[in-house]
């Protein structure tokens, strides 16, 4: 019985690593929220066999925070306002696909070097789940650093934050994972707001508000 | 709970958000301003009620020695920004780069920072810190972008991505924490609660400690301002409203330095840890010594300031890094005169803004010909930050260079080093900015002088006359800091 538990929790937890490295060769922004969609939904899942496994309800509360805004609300939003504001659909990239695998490879093969051996004495599952929890935080890092767009700089960051609620529910008995998820969940809303500001004004400036500032610079 | 009426905890607490709330219904920016001066000053005397009598804090909240020197520092600097803020804004508003929602809403971001700040200074449990600190990093966000314009909001973007990326590897860094506490403490509450954390530290997993401090100084070292993390403090210190970049330097540092401190204080108990110590001396003097160089080739006056800030801290971060009782002394006193005398520049470069138009150090000529007290008041703060005797930063550099040559000879030359590149730096622009002819924009200044007064007074003082509570107090602390 027990054998089979972590061997689920490590599928799901080594899933987000996987789809962790599909976010790194989208080339396409729909591919890239559908992806991170998935990516939400994993984490989802991981979380609420954690809930079930270390008989914790509340964490069916995270589970359903990242199933409703992560893998819902929010790629939605991203895909509207890709849409309505017209960014490419190729997303760029500082740094090529191939060297990015090779670097997020390594980057996988140091977490897992750090964490196992830096958490010898831990509880294994709690230990394992840390070394996973690494590997996406620093992927989602390498996602952040070798993206030129907002809106993918922000999915690398969600990722990350997947990683750190992998982490967190990981930990036994960590208390307020609850509250912890919520707030970086406004971290998030936050974010994808200040996306939308920032690429309305960045074309305002450009087009229409220029229009609209000179009219009211007529008129006083 | 002697000799008080109220609870200070929780008037620190509550006055803000109360204030908040009232801040964001309540029109008219005349009322509001002062309705916000009148929360911070009740605030600050919550605060004081806290030397007279000090509170069980319990499972969420602790009060001792060495945060209540934080929370007094935070909300006074608090409070003389809300006045000197209540002439800015008015200003602000008059020239139109301000609208009334948008200072609505300023006014009750103000509060709501101050009770975040507070609030993580307070906290007896690190995930509480930590939300604290997100919370202080997203009001701060959304007050840095409150322009609207094109650099404000890139600005308001870099310290928003920067940041939640440093408070991000600071969740981690708490997480590991809580890995390493669970198998001693047990599982739960307790197991993140500073006082059992504490006084079971030396049981737990030492490499997993090591692990969790590196994370937490990353995460918690971008927003104190360290080199190489500290790419978002210029721009947004620039771009912002001036009060900001005055609480920013002033008092949002020092509360990432603090949580920085407290798990310096968790490593320095463990002896199996690795010492935390030759970590925070390295980010330290690599910090002040980028800055010191950095100082050299500034065009904004906020900028520079702003580099300057990170000088200082690197020069804290150091002084703590090199630890003992004499360095540990230094880096407090020399948080406390950075505090004062960087907001008390910041109050005058606002002004100065206002005056000129600009933020240009080349467009800002000869100030005490054409505005003696702001000239004047500039020149002496900006004296006191390059550490010139007698004001108070010249005593606490004093005290970091003498400890640092009692413990580690060599890393003596490159703070001094640092030190006089920085000075060098700040002088030759002093130069320029408050002698020579008068040179641009020559609007009258309609300013309240005497948050500016107030704080370099007391730099002044603390650097002829240090009284003898207030040093042991802070001897207290440091022996208790490792």
């Amino acid at each position: 019985m027990s054998q089979l538990v972590f061997d689920i929790a490590h599928l799901l937890a080594g899933g987000m690593v996987l789809v962790s490295f599909m976010l790194l060769y989208q080339a396409r922004m729909y591919g890239l929220l559908k992806v991170f969609a998935l990516h939400a939904f994993v984490l989802a899942l991981s979380v609420a066999w954690e809930a079930w496994t270390q008989d914790a309800p509340h964490l069916y509360i995270t589970a359903g925070i990242a199933l409703i805004v992560k893998a819902g609300i929010i790629p939605l939003a991203l895909h509207r306002i890709v849409r309505r504001l017209n960014i490419h659909r190729t997303v760029e990239t500082v740094v090529g696909i191939g060297p990015t695998m090779l670097l997020g490879m390594a980057l996988v093969a140091l977490s897992m070097v750090l964490m196992l051996r830096v958490t010898g004495d831990a509880d294994p599952l709690a230990r394992e789940d840390l070394a996973f929890a690494l590997s996406i935080v620093l992927l989602g890092l390498l996602m952040m650093v070798t993206r030129r767009n907002a809106v993918s700089q922000v999915i690398g960051f969600m990722s990350l934050e997947n990683g750190l609620i992998l982490a967190a529910t990981g930990a036994k008995g960590m208390p307020l994972v609850v509250e912890i998820s919520v707030a970086f969940s406004v971290l998030v809303a936050f974010i994808v707001i200040g996306i939308f500001l920032f690429r309305i004004r960045e074309r305002f400036d450009t087009v229409e508000l220029d229009v609209l500032e000179r009219f009211r610079g007529d008129r006083a | 709970m002697s000799g008080l009426p109220f609870n200070p905890i929780g008037a620190i607490l509550t006055v803000p958000l109360v204030a908040s709330a009232m801040l964001a219904i309540l029109p008219g920016y005349r009322a509001t301003a002062r309705l916000n001066v009148a929360a911070t000053f009740i605030t600050l005397l919550a605060a004081l009620g806290l030397l007279v009598s000090r509170p069980e804090g319990g499972r969420l909240l602790v009060i001792d020695d060495l945060n209540i020197v934080f929370i007094v520092l935070n909300t006074f600097v608090g409070f003389t920004t809300s006045v000197f803020s209540a002439s800015y804004i008015a200003h602000e508003l008059d020239t139109g780069h301000l609208t009334p929602l948008y200072v609505r809403f300023y006014h009750a971001m103000y509060q709501v920072l101050m009770f975040a700040m507070n609030l993580a200074l307070m906290a007896n449990n690190i995930g509480l810190m930590w939300v604290a600190v997100e919370m202080a990093t997203l009001t701060t966000v959304l007050m840095v972008g409150i322009y609207r314009t094109h650099e404000a909001l890139e600005a308001a973007w870099k310290y928003f991505i920067l940041g939640s990326v440093g408070i991000a590897l600071a969740l981690f860094g708490t997480i590991l924490v809580y890995v390493a506490a669970q198998p001693v403490i047990g599982e739960g509450l307790d197991a993140m609660a500073w006082t059992n954390l504490i006084a079971h530290v030396s049981a737990f997993d030492p490499s997993l400690l090591n692990l969790a401090f590196v994370f937490l100084l990353l995460g918690y070292g971008t927003k104190v301002g360290l080199a190489p993390v500290h790419a978002w403090l210029p721009d947004a210190h620039a771009e912002g409203p001036t009060p900001i970049s005055a609480v920013l330097s002033g008092l949002l540092l020092n509360v990432a330095l603090y949580a920085v401190l407290r798990f310096k204080m968790l490593m320095a108990a463990n002896e199996h840890a690795l010492a935390p110590g030759p970590l925070m001396v390295t980010m330290g003097l690599s910090s002040l010594i980028f800055a010191a160089l950095m100082l050299y080739r500034r065009r904004d006056i906020k900028r520079l300031f702003a580099y300057s800030s990170i000088e200082h801290m690197g020069i804290i971060v150091f002084a703590f890094g090199v630890g003992g009782p004499l360095a540990n002394f230094a880096g407090l006193l020399h948080m406390t005169m950075h505090s004062l005398t960087k907001s008390a520049i910041f109050f005058a470069v606002g002004h100065i803004a206002q005056i000129k138009g600009t933020q240009k150090l080349a467009d800002i000529r000869g100030l005490t010909a054409s505005h003696p007290v702001l000239g004047w008041g500039f020149l002496v703060g900006v004296v006191a930050i390059s550490g010139l005797p007698p004001l108070g930063i010249f005593m606490s550099e004093f005290l970091v260079v003498t400890s640092t040559f009692a413990r580690e000879p060599l890393l003596a030359v490159p703070l001094v080093a640092g030190l006089l590149l920085a000075f060098g730096a700040l002088l030759l622009r002093l130069n320029g900015i408050a002698f020579g002819a008068p040179h641009g924009g020559n609007a009258p200044a309609q300013a309240s002088y005497v948050p500016m007064v107030a704080h370099l007074a007391l730099v002044l003082t603390a650097g002829v006359y240090l009284p003898g509570p207030l040093v042991a107090w802070f001897q207290n602390v440091a022996a208790a800091l490792g």
